[in-house]
């Protein structure tokens, strides 16, 4: 071994490990900017008026958007009544009881939908569900979010249900159980951190999406009325206020901005706690 | 040689006990099965693990299949409560008659015929999620719609007393079933096979995942089950079919790979006085 060989690759050991630090490190960075960006720019204005007071006229002070955060958490709702049945059931019959070929072509559509950009979603859901009713509205949101929501849904379920042993499908048929009830009374108990999981990561995927509810929700300042009728959304309404040329809405885009990452947030952070349950 | 040979074995064969008497040897010879395989094979996707098997086992006895790694001894067990079809590309011919009815007839659904035939596997499986009572009421819980409080409390002691359980579990019922050690996972289990009353039990190597203590104790459980249940065990630990078996079968595979039925017949006799060259090697351990 030459030495000017082993220099080499030490050298070239040592540059390689720095690149990799410094792109991780970057990375980081770039989180942290936008955290303590919002953050400066937002805390300021997140107080209690602004998580309960309806949204005032131009020109007013004061003012917040409890609406825009009730109408987010009914989208949510909204969405997960739709789309939880039909990922699961999907993720559940792919693990579960399609053949391997189904089960392929099953997962490979679920990926080609998870990667639709959102707002050919929204596109989609204002033709089936807007122009057929004459109107945005909380509904057509709701569609527009559950579209998003089955693929992550019924994938992290899928791949929960594979990590349950074999054995314990094998045990529970053995006692002389039917499919279906070792799947609701045994397998799914097995996986049920894994399915928790992937329905907070797709609520948090949803909590932020803009682009779908342009074409659906619309935004209304009056909060709830009804599924048929238009309905403002926290991000929506970030939208709106930070282009806006008020200064009094724009920083309550900003706190709007804080409060919706700090939801997405606390939703990451309960899900890493759920999955470290899983691993101990 | 071959008397040196047989006094070995007649060692190893009289261990134990009194239950296999003359008579209760020509009892057995006489008797009709209560399941008889006929001319079974069986298949994981095109390959043929299995191939012709026929044998008649007898009620209230002790069966044991012994033989070298990968001989389809797993398989053939497999075969006798329809669980072969829930590996992936598992396919049999043949028949395997209950009680005069074959279990692989169109009509019969193979969750009504896993209820007769229960099965106990290699590793202990207890549900990770559920507690030790519910582990035994599993079988009960998971096939009705619901279940009295009381009937499910008298079924899963009755259950745990058979498996030689109770007294160990009796004041931690709630607690999970991962929690026992090795050897109480194996008889919860056993526990919970009992506890839905089928009247075959099929024992997949129950002891190979334990320790002597342990595996003693599985054994002694067996003498007691093989009162009122039919017992086959598959096992590669021919001492423990020696000493727990009534009737024995030794399976081989052949050179096309494929597990064979080399001879079946009284425990005593086949570890005694082998009629075949092949089952004589293998018990004497000249390979396998």
């Amino acid at each position: 071994m030459s030495e000017i060989g082993y220099l080499r690759r030490k050298w070239l050991n040592r540059i390689m490990s720095a690149l990799s630090s410094a792109a991780a490190g970057l990375a980081i960075l770039v989180l942290a900017l936008i955290l303590g960006y919002t953050l400066a720019h937002g805390i300021a204005f997140l107080n209690l008026d602004f998580l309960t007071r309806a949204a005032g006229p131009v020109g007013e002070a004061g003012g917040g958007m409890r609406n825009e955060i009730f109408g987010t958490l009914i989208l949510i709702t909204l969405a997960s009544i739709l789309a939880l049945p039909i990922g699961l059931m999907a993720g559940i019959s792919m693990a579960e009881f399609a053949s391997p070929k189904m089960a392929y072509a099953v997962r490979f559509v679920a990926d080609i939908l998870a990667g639709v950009p959102s707002i050919v979603v929204g596109v989609f859901a204002y033709a089936i569900v807007v122009r057929p009713m004459h109107s945005y509205s909380a509904l057509s949101a709701g569609v527009a979010l559950a579209i998003i929501m089955v693929p992550v849904v019924a994938r992290t379920a899928e791949e929960s249900l594979r990590l349950v042993p074999n054995s314990m499908r094998e045990a529970a048929l053995a006692l002389g159980i039917t499919r279906s009830r070792a799947v609701i009374g045994v397998i799914m108990p097995g996986a049920m951190t894994g399915i928790i999981t992937g329905i907070m990561l797709a609520i948090a995927r949803i909590a932020g999406e803009t682009a779908p509810l342009i074409f659906t929700a619309l935004g209304s300042q009056f909060g709830f009325q009804g599924l048929t009728k238009p309905i403002g959304a926290l991000p929506l309404q970030i939208f709106r206020y930070a282009s806006s040329p008020y200064p009094d809405w724009q920083q309550q885009a900003w706190a709007g901005a804080f409060l919706l990452i700090l939801l997405v947030l606390g939703i990451s952070i309960l899900v890493r706690r759920l999955s470290n349950r899983r691993q101990s | 040689m071959e008397g040196k040979t047989s006094a070995i074995i007649q060692n190893m064969v009289s261990n134990d006990n009194e239950h296999r008497t003359e008579e209760g040897a020509a009892h057995l010879e006489g008797e009709k099965g209560i399941l008889e395989v006929q001319n079974l094979s069986a298949w994981y996707g095109n390959t043929l693990a299995i191939k012709h098997i026929d044998m008649s086992i007898k009620s209230r006895a002790i069966t044991a299949i012994i033989g070298p790694s990968g001989c389809g001894k797993s398989t053939l067990i497999r075969c006798l409560n329809r669980m072969h079809e829930v590996s992936h590309g598992g396919r049999v011919e043949g028949c395997v008659l209950l009680d005069g009815k074959d279990i692989y007839a169109r009509d019969v659904d193979p969750v009504v015929i896993r209820r007769r035939i229960g099965m106990v596997f290699q590793k202990p499986a207890p549900f990770p999620t559920m507690s030790i009572f519910d582990n035994v009421a599993a079988g009960l819980r998971l096939t009705r719609l619901w279940s009295r409080r009381w009937e499910l409390e008298d079924v899963v002691e009755r259950g745990l007393r058979q498996a030689a359980l109770w007294d160990e579990v009796k004041d931690k019922l709630n607690l999970s079933g991962s929690s026992l050690s090795g050897g109480q996972q194996q008889r919860l289990c056993i526990a919970r096979a009992l506890a839905v009353a089928p009247e075959i039990i099929l024992l997949d190597e129950p002891c190979s995942a334990l320790d002597p203590v342990a595996t003693l104790k599985i054994e002694e459980l067996m003498r007691n089950l093989v009162k009122e249940y039919t017992i086959i065990i598959v096992t590669h630990n021919m001492q423990q079919a020696a000493r727990v078996s009534d009737m024995a079968a030794f399976m081989m595979m052949g050179e096309d790979r494929a597990g064979t039925l080399v001879e079946y017949g009284l425990t005593s006799q086949l570890f005694t006085n082998p009629k075949d060259k092949r089952t004589e090697d293998y018990i004497t351990g000249r390979f396998g």
